[in-house]
């Protein structure tokens, strides 16, 4: 048997791990200049981790320890790959600098640029949304594969193929370790917040599956995020995804019923609502504040409207439907559309929205998008015209993805059913 | 998952609740560290006892209400933190950490990691 304290000392590996990884790949990469060769070494720190702690003691400072050892092995590995070079015996002692000079407070700053360069890289355009959150969940946030594959309803075979296909995709494209340039920055950004946005929706409202929600996923895109507000604090944007994702999670325990089936905004109950996210959103989003917001910020500024309401009757949706039209015109999309439908509707009452609604009968894009005849079906049972109701709850229901949401169209059909039109 | 992390004080040790430029420095140092690694969610810090505090009990319906200082109280809340980490061994080592700040000083400190309550089912 294990003794307790080698346990416990497994377990604290463990966390630092976790807690570090991401710094730990940032600072080895610097050096090597690879994302896949730097995960190989810092699972070799990990693993020198594992068997010297138990040993000697978890060190006073473990995510510094765990760079070092990374590093150290990165410099050798550099070594290795250039043996016989001449010009590297300079090269060798200045990354040994590099290593030595590692506990100084002024180095902290260094390790926060690698770290951002790790997180431009992972997210870059290269590779599709989904590898690229593979990839960041892994390299930034420390997680196992298993734990990604179990996050994302899939494989554990399926993750690490599509980690190591998108590091050699990064290797092929030769992506250097930097973060872009000015000319590049904004749309690299929006690659950045587009995946660490596809984590937390993945988690919020998950597209397949009989779960409504999966809590590690929001609770990784939230870390990211928050990280991120640390790293640039100077992009308006940042603060922008920041403030949507802390208010759209601060209705994570009012959006599901006992039994797991999704409540909608307006039947929560608000005192559930996590009103130390919503701060932490209000405040994000006074930081995001700038003379063009961006779409995140926009949003963040819906979702506020909302998070403000201490009844859904206070709900200031005149400005949100002018939200939603100023999203529109920064994003132009059929979705966002159909929300400022639903806001329309409310502000002005059911047959304005549906005016609105029904000039998306012929969106070819939301041909099978269920929210369409979801909210056309809301928008006639409020008119009184039950038989078209039911019937686009039924094609609503037909179209949902997700179990949970299928049953409650389903319900809603039957209630439009079993009144006179 | 959430952790509240409280902090306890010994308000007879002189610098205990005076905290020199020099550890409101590192404190801070660390708070950063602690929001740009994602995990700090919200925290304080309090006042000694002796510095507008009261006490209200109520016991087997009695209610006793008292003004502070707390003299008979040795270890005094000093402040505390709520994390949003992954588990409890992550709030450890925050903890751990956290303690680190007054070794140098050798200061006693007492640092309770708990699990905040949240609803089930998210």
């Amino acid at each position: 048997m294990v003794p307790v304290e080698e346990t416990e000392v497994r377990r604290t590996v463990e966390a630092v791990w976790r807690m570090e990884a991401g710094r730990v790949v940032a600072g080895i990469a610097a050096i090597v200049r690879d994302v896949g060769q730097a995960e190989e070494l810092a699972q070799d720190a990990l693993v020198a981790a594992l068997e010297s702690w138990p040993r000697d003691g978890v060190p006073a400072n473990p995510g510094a320890w765990l760079t070092t050892v990374g590093k150290r092995r990165a410099v050798d590995a550099v070594r290795r790959r250039q043996t016989g070079e001449r010009v590297l015996a300079q090269l060798g002692r200045d990354l040994d600098e590099r290593v030595t000079v590692d506990f100084d407070a002024a180095v902290e700053e260094r390790i926060e640029d690698d770290l951002l360069r790790l997180i431009f890289v992972a997210c870059h355009p290269v590779l599709t949304p989904i590898a690229r959150a593979a990839l960041t969940l892994r390299l930034v946030g420390g997680l196992t594969t298993a734990e990604i594959a179990r996050a994302f309803l899939t494989t554990e075979s399926t993750v690490g193929q599509r980690i190591t296909r998108a590091k050699a995709a990064l290797a092929e494209a030769r992506v250097p370790f930097e973060v872009p340039g000015a000319a590049e920055r904004a749309e690299r950004l929006g690659s950045v917040l587009e995946v660490v946005y596809l984590i937390f929706n993945e988690g919020y409202a998950a597209t397949a599956g009989d779960d409504w929600m999966r809590p590690t996923l929001v609770q990784e895109a939230l870390r990211l995020v928050r990280q991120l507000q640390g790293l640039m604090p100077d992009e308006p944007e940042v603060h922008g995804l920041a403030a949507l994702l802390e208010i759209q999670a601060s209705r994570v325990h009012a959006r599901t019923g006992p039994a797991g089936e999704p409540i909608l905004l307006n039947d929560q109950d608000r005192t559930r609502w996590d009103q130390l996210l919503i701060r932490r959103g209000l405040a994000a989003l006074d930081r995001a504040r700038t003379d063009h917001p961006g779409p995140y910020a926009v949003q963040a500024e819906i979702a506020a409207c909302h998070a403000r309401a201490r009844t859904p009757e206070e709900t200031d949706w005149a400005r949100i439907a002018a939200l939603y039209a100023e999203l529109a015109r920064l994003v132009p999309s059929p979705v966002v559309e159909l929300n400022r439908a639903v806001a329309v509707a409310q502000a002005d009452g059911p047959a304005a929205g549906l005016e609105v609604a029904r000039a998306l009968a012929d969106e070819p894009a939301l041909a099978t998008y269920h929210l369409l005849p979801s909210v056309l079906g809301d928008l006639l049972a409020r008119l009184g015209r039950h038989d078209e109701a039911r019937r686009e709850f039924e094609r609503a229901a037909a179209l949902a993805g997700n179990a949970r949401e299928r049953t409650l169209l389903l319900s809603r059909a039957a209630e439009c059913g079993s009144k006179k039109s | 998952m959430r952790y509240m992390l409280t902090h306890k004080l010994d308000e007879n040790e002189p610098r205990a609740f005076d905290p020199s430029p020099e550890f409101i420095e590192k404190m801070g140092a660390f708070m950063e560290e602690a929001t740009k690694a994602g995990v700090f969610l919200a925290g304080e810090g309090l006042e000694k006892s002796s510095k507008e505090s009261g006490r209200i009990t109520a016991d087997k319906g009695r209610v006793t209400v008292t003004d502070g200082p707390f003299t008979e109280t040795k270890e005094l809340i000093a402040g505390f933190a709520i994390l949003e980490v992954r588990d409890k061994d992550e709030a450890m080592e925050w903890g751990r950490r956290f303690t680190n700040l007054f070794i140098e000083d050798g200061v006693y400190v007492e640092v309770d990691v708990r699990r905040v309550f949240e609803f089930p089912g998210a």
